[in-house]
């Protein structure tokens, strides 16, 4: 036993596929340590970018440092697209203005563009075309008219007191900088928000610790069912064989997805919580389990070890234990393994449907896949809402199948 | 070929009935693909007797065992012992029986439960034989005494696993188990085929040391008719379900009546006889032999 363990531990396959597995369960137990609140927190909004927030009324009660560093051509090249470049050269050339915009390349002189464009631009100028045209040019107008000045921001709070309403509290000047962690309010989002404005990296590690819940619950109810069914109906043969076969059978030729379905149908939804989940894709995950041991079972019966132990007048039950399940336990650790990838999977496309845990304490994988489904994420361009989950789901699968495979090379004699 | 030609185990005087197996049969299957694997066999064993069952593969010796051993049902027929059917329902009989009658099987790799270490085989049968309770000490003298019966030595073997052991020390392990339960049947199915002959040689004489000293009957089951002859006192000839000739074993091999007797007898090599060097099998003189520089044609 000890032997196996240890070339077990020199399989490349099984020793990459449980390292990842560690790693993913090590990012479950310690991430949140360091992260506040709940991961269901709704902190920002609708699917926010990944990156760095920091509060703007923060930045400016922050310190300043005046730095020499060329600003203009940077809130330039942040500000204004080089499609935008193009459509005020466009606006020169149909103004007919006595201009020299010619040999501007947009990529290029991009500040020259703006600064020819805002000293010449003019709403009364009527060009040829659509209104909705028109406006176009207006509203970039708008856009870029304060970014050539360097004259900074003046801040000011209300005040009733004062003549204008208002008095002056600060001034932003434009080469002014503050650093970043002077801010006091500020929050990284590794991967952005999600729908609802939760942070969705938290929200990634608690759905895969809940996930791996589901498939552990899932994979150790349909290999206990499926032994217990496999090693009685092999064991004991006759009659009770018969039955148990003909409903592993039904099980199997029946698409157990279809009853899962059912199943989770007929669940009312606030009583379908991860748990319920994880038992209903576990009691229908079981017959293949029982086939293949049963089969297994079916020829250790006969060997001679098995005839010995009942020529010592040992009882069904002890046998079973001591001298079949022994044979039988590293094919059902192989299959315990591909169980559990199963069920995270079956959770995921159940809650696709819309038949998942129905729990808004909880995340799973499936339901955040969902959730980004239903508010459109792919069509908004978040691709921060599915794509790390699906990603993490490729990779405990893969971790498994990868251990499976490993396991399998060290168990299986005809591949050793 | 005479009876004084060989060395033979003494013969004994042979009274009590012990063990009777009448009508036997064993189907497997139902209607027309039903299958006789044993067909209507009646035997008697005496206390101390050695019998030997010989018959080719396929021919119903193991299942007849296994029907005396009580690893699967008769379907019709009974046994009986001591001239009463054997009770063999509830587990308590069961255990009762199996205190009677036990085996040794052909493959020893195969006897043994890898996953457990070896001297659980032997603790089995203290546990068997009622003596579960035990202290552990007086367990350990059994178990040493039941070793040195097979040349083994118990402190050797303690806290080892049997793939750890060879074939011929497994084997002889089983007669230390059969040595601690004292039966007083003993089916030995094929007990010497997987072994090395040095290792057959010395199982026999276990065996036979068994039968003189707990006066145990000895069922052996083999397709070795030389070796049937050279043990046993009744013979059995089964063919196909059925027992085509049965009687001591000078009669059935000095004797045989049936043909197939004879062809099995006939199939015996025998290593008495000269070679025949005028034989059609044998290369002449004058024939040339192929060689490496030569080439084969």
């Amino acid at each position: 036993m000890k032997h196996r363990l240890r070339t077990t531990f020199q399989n490349t396959n099984f020793v990459v596929g449980f390292s990842i597995l560690v790693l993913l369960l090590l990012l479950t137990f310690v991430t949140p340590l360091f992260m506040q609140g709940s991961p269901l927190d709704m902190v920002g909004t609708l699917f926010n970018k990944p990156g760095n927030y920091v509060n703007r009324m923060g930045v400016i009660d922050a310190p300043k440092y005046p730095m020499s560093i060329e600003v203009a051509s940077i809130r330039l090249g942040a500000a204004v697209s080089n499609d935008e470049a193009k459509q005020m050269l466009e606006w020169l050339e149909k103004s007919e203005l006595d201009v020299e915009w010619k040999g501007l390349d947009p990529e290029k002189d991009r500040a020259a563009i703006v600064e020819l464009f805002l000293a010449n631009y003019d709403d009364s100028i009527r060009l040829p075309g659509t209104s909705a045209y028109r406006k176009g040019f207006t509203r970039l107008y708008n856009k870029v008219q304060n970014l050539l000045s360097a004259d900074g921001y003046v801040v000011h709070v209300a005040d009733p007191d004062s003549e204008s309403g208002y008095r002056e509290v600060g001034k932003i000047e434009s080469r002014d900088f503050t650093n970043v962690k002077d801010v006091p309010a500020r929050r990284f989002f590794l991967l952005g928000t999600d729908n609802f404005g939760r942070d969705v990296f938290h929200e990634l590690i608690s759905a895969i610790g809940n996930s791996l819940m589901v498939g552990l619950i899932a994979g150790s109810i349909a290999t206990t069912i499926g032994l217990l069914i496999g090693l009685t109906s092999g064991y004991v043969g006759g009659w009770l064989d018969n039955f148990l076969t003909f409903v592993t059978n039904m099980f199997t030729v029946i698409p157990s997805f279809v009853i899962l379905i059912l199943l989770s149908y007929s669940i009312s939804s606030s009583s379908r919580s991860i748990v319920v989940v994880a038992f209903v894709i576990g009691l229908t995950a079981w017959p293949w389990t029982a086939r293949s041991v049963r089969s297994q079972t079916l020829t250790l019966k006969n060997r001679d070890h098995v005839n010995i132990s009942r020529l010592s007048g040992f009882g069904t039950v002890r046998i079973i234990v001591t001298d079949i399940l022994p044979y039988v336990l590293s094919y059902v650790v192989m299959a315990y393994i591909l169980q559990i990838s199963s069920a995270i999977l079956a959770e995921a496309q159940l809650s696709m449907l819309g038949l998942g845990p129905s729990t808004t304490t909880h995340a799973t994988l499936g339901l955040m896949l969902s959730w980004s489904m239903q508010f459109q994420a792919p069509l908004s361009g978040a691709w921060w809402a599915f794509i790390p989950v699906v990603l993490s789901i490729a990779l405990i699968s893969f971790s498994m199948n990868l251990m499976n495979t490993g396991l399998d090379q060290v168990f299986n004699p005809t591949l050793r | 070929m005479a009876e004084t030609d060989r060395v033979k185990v003494k013969r004994r005087e042979l009274t009590e009935t012990f063990l009777e197996g009448k009508n036997m049969s064993k189907v497997y299957g139902m209607g027309r693909r039903a299958n006789r694997a044993v067909d209507n066999v009646n035997f008697k064993f005496r206390r101390g007797e050695i019998v030997s069952i010989v018959g080719e593969s396929g021919s119903g010796k193991t299942t007849l065992a296994k029907m005396i051993l009580g690893l699967t049902s008769i379907t019709e027929g009974q046994l009986e012992l001591y001239g009463q059917p054997r009770a063999f329902g509830t587990t308590a009989e069961k255990r009762e029986y199996w205190k009677n009658i036990q085996a040794i099987f052909q493959d020893p790799f195969s006897t043994y439960n890898v996953f457990s270490k070896i001297d659980k085989v032997l603790l089995n049968c203290i546990e068997l034989r009622g003596q579960k309770d035990l202290p552990y000490a007086q367990k350990v003298e059994i178990m040493t005494e039941a070793c040195s019966f097979v040349n083994l030595r118990f402190a050797e073997l303690t806290n080892k696993y049997p793939f750890e052991l060879s074939g011929g020390q497994m084997q002889r392990l089983m007669i230390a188990r059969i040595y601690i339960l004292k039966p007083k049947l003993l089916i030995a199915d094929e007990p010497t085929s997987m072994v090395d002959a040095c290792s057959r040689a010395t199982i026999l004489d276990m065996l036979l040391k068994l039968r003189d000293e707990e006066d145990m009957t000895i069922v052996f089951i083999t397709h070795d008719i030389g070796l049937a002859y050279y043990v046993s006192d009744t013979i059995y000839i089964m063919k196909s379900g059925q027992f085509v000739e049965q009687g001591t074993s000078d009669e059935v091999i000095l004797h045989p009546k049936s043909d197939y007797t004879k062809r099995l007898l006939s199939d015996v090599p025998s290593i008495y006889e000269p070679w025949d060097l005028t034989s059609d099998d044998l290369l002449s003189e004058e024939d040339e032999f192929p060689t490496a520089a030569g080439g084969a044609p």
